[in-house]
């Protein structure tokens, strides 16, 4: 038992340097994913202080209708314009009919509207576009890049790069977008409160349908990428639980937090199932970034990048 | 006119305290209960009896558990599906090694461990509030699951996975679990336990230990500053909680379904529940039993919606159906009633004391 | 109407406390005897509501001691000073919403409510005795703060003023032997101010609690307390009788503004 978990792995670690880097960038890779779907919750949460558990059906849904059009036949490129519209026409009836409704209501009934609309939407979408999987190939090969390896003896995929390199942009976007502009400013006024954000005049309605549509299409880039990466299906809903305990690291309304959040459990839980996986009885993906999350909760309450908060009375 | 209360006079604060001090409800929950007792065991068939009301009584005390939690206690959780298959595997380890202990003792005992486990993992919740901590309810949820697939010891080394509890005898010839028992031994059964624990948990709710727990829901700083203790009101909600869960998990393995597998207690069952509590009313026990109901029946209805109009849909486009229906009750329940159906039958109450008047 | 000013109660020496670099409080001395009602003034943002909190365990100050009954302290514990009698109302209600005015007034009893979860799960015999004890007592509250009428009432129902009140009352069940009152009488009309001094006066009278209070209207400081102690930017100005405060000139021109 002891020799399992405190000392094999480090032998192995020890006798095969490379392989551990190599697992360490495809969990720093895989980190990156997380952080993308996390950076869907950060941005709605940090907006309206509503804590969007649909992102991940808000994914799904994305991908299975951009490959829904693809499949009939519509050019790729339109399609994912089509998509990113689609998902601007789900944010403005989700805002239209649900959050609406709901104005300065407790943060936990919002909450649970969120777990309504994934349901809805998880519905809604197979429904639609069925159930099967669909493989999604976007031109990206999902291969090592081969003079690296034979130069260096280090595999590194090349699919995990481009992801990398796609979410490093969609991130600087937001990250200007929200600190950069007037309607960033007014986003953050909203996530304060509903009622002094909207007697001060700004437009609760527009925000809300702007972040929400900007949410969807980071859904759409998540979902796009896990898509072609696990095939378009009813898992990609699943994501959104991988995300989580990102954001609980991360901080709810941090977006650097949600990307070193999304590298600590990427590269954490890769490291941990390939070592200790074995001696623990395997599958600890399934919870391991929860545990990993939770001890640094009880640390620093407040996430990586959250702010302290003084209770006042 | 019906419904009023003028005339009933209360002389001491033990009558005024007591559970039900309008008659006319005692009356209607009197014969509430009579009808359970007698009239239904009479009318339905093994159908009605096992797939409807068994699985509806299991429904609300895991619903009653999390109201305690969620709705009284305001700790938002999801890991009920979690907590409910720890009292199934704790029950069956329990029935497995000691076949001779008696199946009240064999449910309770489940419950208190189950109850020991939901403190443990309600221990963050003494640091982090809110969404923080629903999402850290989840690290129970896929925690214990992963445990009782994965460690072979809790299965009792059983290849598939899968296992059935032992035939238990209730007393007498009577057997309550495996293929002897009968649904209507299994109907009185469930329905007495049921029974007794709402009672319980509206006693324990209306006395102290309750009144901490909405303290420490409605403003837990206030409620720290007159003498309670965090530790105590959180820790005994996730124990009272887990306690009603892990016997309602139990019931599950043992009498509904008559086998023990972790996937029946996925994190969907965390959100049925959850659903079950808003769509009822969060806190309020009469809440916890409309709201099973309701989402007992929905399925069953949605099912032969489609036939009964003459549609013929597939298996799986029926359950995508099923969920956009129930995503959208969910939010229509939200808006247009927040505090849930119990609240809708307090209001009809209230407007039914004056009935004819309008004030 | 003759009252007995006992010993000192509670005193705090030294209290310094910051959050970041803002000092919230600078190196406060005071001290509050048995029996007396103590007032704690000064402008906004003076400290007044901060020095209650450290009274009260909420915020623990970086330096200084707080004296108890005769315990040395380097900060108090909210459950603690609940226990060991120490109430208090807050600025801003803060009861608790979804619960009716006579449950808000039992959660102060729930410190000397001690049975435990399986006799309250029966309630039957000692739970059910404790049970009506304490409801006894917490009617004797609510006739005395004349709040009889909303007794079932939820309180997120009830105007301000009986808010306030119902306030009061919960922390008048938890028995307390110094009873903080954070801006009693904001907010409220001339009767209603009128009937919190009656209340306030008569606590201190009948149940001889210490008082130690924080308000605005100088009318009624100046009235109702034994001693005054005088915060501006977190500093201790001036302490004493309400004359001599009154006098003082530190406070004259903290109030009014010296020119510059």
């Amino acid at each position: 038992m002891f020799q399992a978990f405190f000392v094999d792995p480090f032998v192995m670690i020890y006798d095969a340097p490379l392989f551990f880097v190599e697992v360490l960038v495809s969990g720093l890779m895989a980190g990156v994913m997380y952080a993308l779907v996390a950076l869907g919750f950060v941005l709605i949460y940090k907006a309206s202080g509503v804590f969007n558990f649909a992102q991940g059906a808000m994914v799904l849904f994305a991908a299975l209708t951009f490959v829904g059009l693809w499949e009939l036949g519509v050019n790729p490129w339109l399609a994912l314009i089509l998509a990113a519209l689609v998902m601007i026409g789900v944010a403005f009836t989700i805002e239209r009919v649900v959050l609406r409704p709901l104005v300065n209501q407790d943060p936990i009934i919002f909450f649970m509207a969120t777990i309504g609309i994934t349901y809805f939407l998880d519905g809604f979408g197979q429904t639609i576009w069925g159930s099967e999987v669909r493989p999604l190939d976007i031109g990206i090969p999902n291969e090592p890049f081969m003079d690296l390896a034979e130069m260096t003896g280090l595999y590194i995929n090349k699919f995990d790069v481009f992801s990398a390199v796609v979410c490093s942009l969609l991130v600087a976007l937001l990250a200007g977008f929200f600190t950069k502009t007037k309607i960033g400013r007014a986003l953050r006024a909203v996530a304060d409160d509903h009622q002094a954000a909207l007697s001060v005049g700004i437009p609760l309605k527009t925000i809300w349908t702007i972040v929400w549509s900007v949410a969807g299409i980071v859904g759409l880039a998540a979902g796009i990428l896990w898509g072609s990466k696990l095939g378009v299906q009813f898992t990609l809903a699943l994501i959104a639980f991988k995300a989580l305990p990102v954001l609980i690291l991360g901080g709810f309304t941090s977006i650097p937090g949600a990307i070193i959040g999304g590298l600590i459990i990427g590269s954490g839980e890769k490291i941990a199932e390939v070592y200790w996986g074995e001696a623990m009885g395997g599958a600890i993906e399934d919870w391991f970034a929860y545990v990993v999350a939770l001890i640094f909760l009880l640390f620093r309450p407040q996430g990586l990048f959250g702010e302290k908060i003084i209770e006042r009375v | 006119m019906i419904y009023r209360e003028a005339g009933q006079f209360k002389t001491s604060y033990k009558s005024d305290q007591a559970l039900l001090p309008i008659a006319q409800d005692r009356f209607f929950v009197m014969a509430l209960v009579a009808f359970a007792y007698i009239v239904i065991p009479m009318v339905a068939n093994d159908y009605w009896l096992n797939s409807i009301f068994l699985q509806f009584f299991i429904f609300s005390l895991a619903a009653l558990g999390l109201n305690i939690l969620t709705g009284y206690a305001g700790q938002l959780s999801l890991g009920t599906g979690g907590f409910m298959a720890c009292g199934a595997f704790s029950a069956f380890k329990l029935a497995t090694s000691f076949p001779d202990m008696h199946i009240v003792f064999v449910l309770f005992l489940a419950g208190l461990i189950t109850a020991a486990v939901g403190m443990f993992f309600g221990i963050p919740s003494l640091r982090i509030k809110g969404f923080y901590l629903a999402v850290a309810t989840l690290a129970a949820q896929f925690f214990l699951l992963w445990l009782f697939n994965r460690v072979p010891w809790f299965t009792n080394y059983s290849s598939s996975g899968v296992i059935s509890p032992p035939p238990i005898k209730l007393f007498g010839d009577y057997y309550i679990t495996g293929t002897q028992a009968t649904n209507l031994t299994q109907y009185f059964f469930t329905l007495t336990l049921v029974i007794v624990l709402a009672l319980a948990a509206r006693n324990i709710i209306r006395g102290h230990i309750g009144r901490s727990w909405m303290a420490m829901r409605d403003m837990d700083i206030a409620a720290e500053i007159i003498g309670i203790s965090p530790l105590k009101a959180k820790l005994s909600a996730f124990a009272v909680s887990s306690f009603y869960c892990g016997i309602a998990g139990a019931l599950w393995a043992f009498l509904y379904t008559g086998t023990v597998e972790p996937l029946a207690f996925e994190i969907n069952q965390s959100f049925k529940i959850l659903f079950m509590i808003i769509i009822g009313g969060l806190g309020s026990i009469l809440g916890s039993f409309v709201g099973a109901a309701f989402i007992v029946v929905l399925p069953i209805f949605l099912n032969s919606a489609p036939a009964m109009l003459g549609l013929k849909l597939s298996g799986s486009l029926v359950t995508h159906i099923e969920f956009m229906v129930f995503g959208a009750l969910i939010v229509f329940f939200l808006i247009v009633e927040p505090h849930g159906l119990a609240r809708l039958w307090g209001i009809a109450k209230e407007k039914l004391r004056l009935w004819p008047f309008p004030y | 109407m003759e009252r007995k000013i006992g010993e000192t109660l509670l005193s705090v020496d030294h209290i310094s406390l910051s959050f970041g670099g803002v000092k919230a409080l600078t190196d406060i001395s005071f001290s509050i005897r048995e029996k007396e009602v103590f007032a704690i003034i000064g402008p906004n943002g003076a400290g007044k509501t901060s020095m209650l909190n450290v009274i009260n365990g909420f915020y623990h100050p970086q330096e200084g001691e707080i004296t108890y009954k005769g315990v040395h302290r380097k900060q108090m514990r909210s459950h603690e000073a609940a226990v060991q009698g120490i109430a208090r109302t807050f600025q801003n209600v803060a009861l608790f919403k979804g619960m009716s005015t006579l449950d808000n007034i039992m959660t102060g009893r729930i410190i000397r409510m001690k049975r435990n979860l399986f006799w309250q799960a029966m309630y039957l015999g000692p739970a059910r005795k404790e049970e009506m004890e304490n409801r006894e007592f917490v009617e004797d509250i609510i006739d005395f703060l004349e709040i009889q009428a909303i007794r079932r009432t939820p309180v997120g129902r009830l105007p301000y003023g009986l808010q306030k009140r119902v306030e009061l009352g919960r922390a008048l069940a938890m028995e307390p032997e110094l009873l903080l009152l954070d801006e009693p009488m904001a907010g409220m009309n001339i009767e209603e101010k009128q009937d919190m001094c009656r209340f306030i006066l008569d606590v201190n009278d009948q149940y001889g609690t210490t008082i130690a209070l924080i308000e605005h209207d100088m009318g009624v400081v100046m009235d109702i307390s034994d001693r005054v102690v005088v915060l501006d930017y977190g500093k201790k100005l001036a302490d004493g009788s309400p004359d001599e405060v009154r006098a003082n000139q530190d406070v004259i021109d903290a109030y009014l503004g010296v020119p510059h």
